[in-house]
């Protein structure tokens, strides 16, 4: 984990903080800790370094005068300042830029690892490809040509598997 | 529909058992998923919160893992007490208990499925199982979710994974947590020592009701807080991990504590019995933690021929909106104080007080 602040060095400083009901929490490196008091805890309001800093003040530094508004939901930095949370999916889009360095310091990564809805198109894929070998079938069965029958019937129960497969795990 | 009638009865709900159930009270696994192009539910206006309930419901209702017969309403549709029960049964959270008209509710006959529908995402779907079982919670969810994203468009990103309303939830939006008791940590003084290091690990731990409250009846949770950049299943073998050495530290300290300090804790027990059994008004949060300390003496044999699961259940119908559901008329706290008493009193009236069995070395020193 980085420091939320410099977010170059280690986070070594961990601290929880109760505000009103919520619990927060910021990372910091030893030198960042001491710069910003962290060792006065009276005099030091983990929320302002939190969403001051983390966030909402770097939305308004990387597009200095202009604010930035989500096409998609009309969600803007100040909304994001206000609630912590953002609009809809698109306002990742939107505010991309300001958020990299945000999500560094929150997360292990700054790229998803894991699971996927790849099964989605997969299936759709694979469900229209056993709807046309049945109708083949279907036609060879009618015109009794039984060696194309059972052909198909093999690549339909291989088709069906694979679906299975698919839609079981991702 | 009345949603209680619906919930198994915390008689049978405590019944069930799971690995080192003894310590690890439940398991959960929750992931967080939105509907592409749609407003999160927080910045969403009414009527766009309505069609996508309208939209995600069926999809959830319909699930074959729901079993055919699920509890499924609009929040607006529950009374305050009911949601208040559900919270306390730890079927939603208390911000999804605010929630009202747009916002909605479906669990598994079994209970072992729930999906709150509008709370902070779209989708904030959980399985739930007794004791330590992660990765069979996981595999649950995953396969729920793999049916789901066949139904629903979710918004994926290559590059962020799931888009959730708070960037704290992004990629997997996965929450590994645990339910654990953990009266012998606190007793012996090193419970402290155990939050500060799981917490250097990038864990979470949180009290009885999850986010920003107290730990009550020595009931607290341990979560993942990252969610990107890690795999599911690492998360889940990482969580696995640490709750195993929670599980050996408790152990330890319960028996070092019969060691070191025997009387401190049959003190301690002895007193909790003596109060449940016999007070005539009695809190909620005072309940909880005495019922915890019997909790603990019947896992150290003190109580011959009780099971755990009457504490358990005890602890279920004694807070606030299970004791109010059950009297018809409105109670204020100070009447609930009195009928918590009486229904305590009546259901270990045939419960025998604490007898140690005290070590050698101490019956010693006793006889002295």
């Amino acid at each position: 984990m980085l420091c939320m602040l410099c977010k170059q060095n280690e986070a070594k400083v961990h601290l929880t903080q109760i505000v009103q009901d919520k619990v927060q929490k910021v990372d910091l490196c030893e030198d960042c800790a001491k710069t910003k008091g962290v060792n006065d805890p009276a005099g030091f309001s983990l929320a302002d370094l939190l969403l001051g800093l983390g966030a909402a003040k770097e939305i308004e530094e990387t597009n200095a005068g202009e604010e930035l508004k989500c096409p998609n939901c009309g969600f803007t930095q100040a909304d994001f300042k206000k609630a912590g949370r953002l609009g809809c999916s698109e306002c990742y889009e939107t505010f991309a830029e300001p958020l990299d360095s945000l999500l560094k310091s929150m997360h292990k990564g700054p790229r998803h690892v894991g699971k996927a809805p790849q099964a989605l198109a997969q299936s759709r894929d694979l469900t229209e490809r056993l709807r046309i070998l049945q109708k083949k079938l279907e036609k060879s069965i009618t015109q009794e040509d039984f060696e194309m029958a059972a052909h198909l019937r093999d690549e339909i129960k291989a088709t069906k598997d694979r679906l299975n497969q698919v839609t079981t795990t991702p | 529909m009345d949603v209680t009638q619906y919930l198994i009865s915390p008689a049978e709900a405590t019944r069930r058992s799971g690995p080192h159930d003894k310590i690890v009270m439940s398991s959960r696994v929750r992931l967080a998923r939105n509907i592409k192009g749609l407003s999160f539910p927080g910045w969403a206006k009414k009527a766009e919160r309505v069609r996508a309930l309208e939209t995600v419901r069926p999809a959830v209702e319909t699930l074959p893992q729901m079993g055919g017969t699920p509890f499924s309403d609009s929040m607006d549709n529950l009374t305050a007490i009911d949601k208040q029960i559900l919270v306390e049964r730890h079927l939603i959270s208390r911000e999804h208990a605010a929630k009202t008209a747009g916002s909605g509710l479906v669990i598994s006959k079994d209970e072992s499925l729930c999906v709150m529908i509008n709370e902070e995402d779209h989708l904030r779907m959980q399985a739930l199982r007794p004791g330590l079982q992660m990765k069979q919670a996981w595999l649950a969810i995953d396969q729920v979710d793999s049916e789901l994203e066949r139904r629903l468009e979710y918004a994926f990103n290559s590059e962020l994974g799931y888009l959730t309303a708070c960037p704290t939830n992004l990629g997997t939006g996965i929450r590994v947590s645990a339910m654990l008791h953990l009266p012998g940590l606190v007793l012996s003084e090193h419970i402290n020592q155990i939050i500060q290091s799981v917490n250097k690990l990038g864990l979470a731990v949180r009290g009885l009701y999850g986010e920003g409250t107290e730990a009550l009846g020595n009931v607290f949770q341990v979560s993942n807080q990252m969610t990107l950049g890690e795999s599911e299943t690492d998360i889940v073998e990482r969580l696995n991990k640490v709750l195993l050495q929670i599980i050996e530290h408790e152990e330890n300290a319960r028996v070092m504590l019969l060691e070191k300090k025997p009387k401190m804790v049959f003190n301690h027990i002895g007193r909790a019995y003596g109060i449940l059994a016999n007070a005539h008004s009695i809190s909620s949060k005072e309940t909880m933690n005495l019922l915890s300390l019997m909790r603990l003496g019947v896992d150290l044999e003190l109580f011959p021929g009780v099971e755990r699961s009457l504490v358990d259940e005890l602890f279920i119908i004694t807070q606030p909106a299970h004791l109010q559901k059950t009297f018809s008329e409105k109670l204020a706290a100070e009447e609930r104080d009195v009928l918590r008493a009486d229904m305590l009193r009546e259901r270990l009236r045939t419960v025998h007080r604490p007898n140690p069995k005290l070590p050698p070395s101490l019956d010693k020193n006793s006889s002295q």
